[in-house]
């Protein structure tokens, strides 16, 4: 476009011609390249996985068996751990998280505004692996000594959810890793949520307090649903972290291929047998079965992210119009 | 019927207790980010001495230090930079400047989205795939790819963000200049946009110097020193997991070590990228 305005030679212009074009084409080029990533990763866990699915099918998914002696492998565990720890990290993460975006955004002094928001974000830059030795290492002996044991004495007695808190204090298990997720998925969840709160037009907030609002009404009722889809969409990213997060979990779930209704035992989630298993798996199903799980939590994460990106993306047209 | 200084004192306990249960979020939050450093430079501090930098990790039971898991980190690290920085930008490039009524580029933004919190255990599952089936074994090769993958996306997607950050009049006085577009962006844009760009690769590079499930089954773990990049090669990372979970003392003494090592770098590279990214804001 800017070459009809130059006074260069013919030749010259052609040459920028070709050289804008070029750089356009080696741009684009990177960018489709991205999606063929994207495909290369689906077409990988695809074909690892064939020898999997061929021989059990999709009882694969609902077996519990896990035996690599006898070449028999089951899904169930592993997915019931996955979804199950997400699900505890999501309870402690959710409230906490918007806790702290709310603080960060209505009440916190500006000054101090970014620093504590700075610290908070730290907490995403802290490699998982060194959540999983402090999980190993502090967390797991505290909760087993002070905290597993008061809840086997108190909630273990309670009717109907009592199950959930059955058995010896181990330390490690279910509940300790879904502790560690809630943690590491926050700083995600809370920062998102405070951009999305920060979204909401002043004017808006302005006159629900001109009215005579308190704080906590004009979060619930004008923040809050103001910035649904927004909030949902930050949850979503969490919980999309939380389904594959691998070290952490690997180092503090007690790694058993087993269901057990107590959230105390030990179990296992779909990256953490990966992480234990793959690099000594031998023989055809074995290696296969745990593409398979990869597969699987691929297709989780994937719907749970994709998902989170739609409500951010809604929220962001809903800001321009 | 409730009067209305009932009403009054009840809203304002309702209000009382969302912000004191808001403050109570943040403590928490801020207690955990301490509580984690406090551990590890309590029990860091003891493994760290000259020799965890020039010793090779030993075997069980033996004094030893990190030298090849530092070395394997560092060059796996700066080889996996140097390949998805430049990937990275033209795709960042891509999408800021030449995405504008293109049909590819709101997909490529989508997917790079997803790949940006995608499991990097899967991203181990395909390289050792695409790489470590076809070669035969682990290597650092695979290892490094790995953790280009990763860089990729956070590189995409700070190089967008900070190239829309760039004024459209710069764009324009250089192109009525009759300055060809590619180098209105390379030679004008880029150069308005260097510090935030940078702050993205240094993102990236504090992401993948603590990431170790990519590195399980591609570039494994090597006891000893080892500059093949065709063969196994330690890592910071593996090498904790791995001494962590053991049952020797010096060898759990030596995963604090490496911890804190990693966890400072990480630490420190934030918080400069941070400073470098509020201070390039401030001087547009």
């Amino acid at each position: 476009m800017a070459s009809t305005l130059t006074v260069a030679s013919p030749r010259r212009t052609d040459r920028q011609h070709l050289q804008d074009a070029l750089f356009r084409g080696a741009t684009r080029a990177f960018a489709i390249g991205v999606l063929v990533l994207l495909g290369g990763i689906v077409l990988s866990l695809v074909v690892g996985a064939t020898a999997a699915f061929g021989t059990f099918g999709w009882g694969f998914l609902t077996s519990v068996a896990w035996n690599p002696v006898k070449d028999d492998f089951g899904a169930l565990p592993a997915i019931y751990g996955t979804l199950v720890t997400s699900l505890i990290a999501m309870l402690i993460g959710i409230p906490l998280a918007i806790g702290i975006a709310v603080f960060l955004t209505e009440l916190c002094p500006p000054p101090l505004r970014r620093p504590i928001g700075t610290l908070i974000e730290l907490l995403a830059a802290i490699p998982s692996i060194i959540y999983g030795i402090w999980g190993l290492f502090v967390l797991a002996p505290f909760l087993q000594l002070h905290v597993q044991p008061f809840l086997i004495d108190t909630l273990g007695e309670v009717p109907v959810i009592g199950p959930l808190f059955d058995g010896p204090p181990l330390g490690l298990g279910i509940l300790t890793a879904g502790i560690i997720l809630g943690v590491m998925v926050l700083p995600f969840i809370a920062a998102v949520t405070r951009d999305v709160f920060l979204t909401v037009p002043s004017m808006l907030r302005e006159s629900a307090y001109g009215v005579g609002a308190t704080t906590s009404e004009v979060i619930s009722r004008i923040v809050l649903p103001y910035t649904r889809a927004g909030v949902i969409g930050a949850i979503m990213l969490g919980l999309g972290r939380a389904l594959g997060e691998t070290m952490a979990v690997t180092f503090v779930i007690g790694n058993a291929h087993h269901i057990r209704v107590s959230l105390l035992a030990p179990g296992t989630t779909i990256s953490a047998t990966l992480a234990n298993e793959f690099s000594e798996a031998v023989g055809r199903l074995y290696p296969s079965s745990l593409f398979a799980l990869g597969a699987i939590l691929f297709v989780i994460t994937f719907v749970v992210l994709a998902a989170a990106k739609l409500l951010l993306l809604r929220l962001e047209k809903q800001g321009t119009r | 019927m409730m009067g209305a200084a009932a009403l009054y004192y009840r809203r304002r306990a309702v209000n009382g207790v969302y912000l004191t249960l808001s403050i109570a979020a943040t403590l928490i939050g801020l207690l955990v980010l301490f509580l984690i450093l406090w551990t590890l430079t309590a029990n860091g501090l003891a493994a760290l001495s000259t020799k965890l930098f020039t010793e090779m990790t030993p075997p069980p039971g033996a004094r030893g230090g990190l030298a090849n898991a530092i070395y394997g980190s560092v060059v796996m690290t700066a080889v996996a930079t140097l390949v998805g920085t430049p990937i990275g930008v033209l795709t960042g490039t891509y999408l800021a400047e030449f995405g504008a009524g293109s049909r590819v580029a709101p997909v490529v933004r989508f997917v790079n989205d997803i790949l940006l919190s995608a499991p990097s255990i899967i991203i181990g599952l395909f390289v050792y795939e695409l790489l470590v089936v076809p070669m035969g074994k682990f290597s650092a090769w695979a290892g490094s790819a790995a953790l280009a993958i990763i860089v990729i996306p956070v590189v995409v997607r700070t190089t967008e963000d900070m190239l829309r950050l760039v004024p459209g009049s710069l764009r324009e006085a250089a192109i009525a200049l009759g300055t060809p577009q590619w180098k209105v962006i390379v030679m004008v844009i880029y150069r308005a946009a260097v510090q935030g760009m940078l702050t993205g690769v240094m993102l990236a590079v504090a992401r993948i110097a603590g990431e170790t499930a990519p590195l399980l089954f591609t570039a494994l773990n090597n006891q000893f020193w080892s500059v093949n990049m065709g063969a196994p090669m330690a890592n910071l990372p593996v090498v904790i997991f791995q001494f962590a979970l053991s049952p020797y003392a010096d060898w759990q003494t030596l995963a604090w070590g490496g911890a804190l090592l990693i966890t400072v770098t990480i630490l420190l590279l934030n918080i400069l990228a941070r400073f470098l990214a509020s201070w390039s804001n401030r001087t547009p």
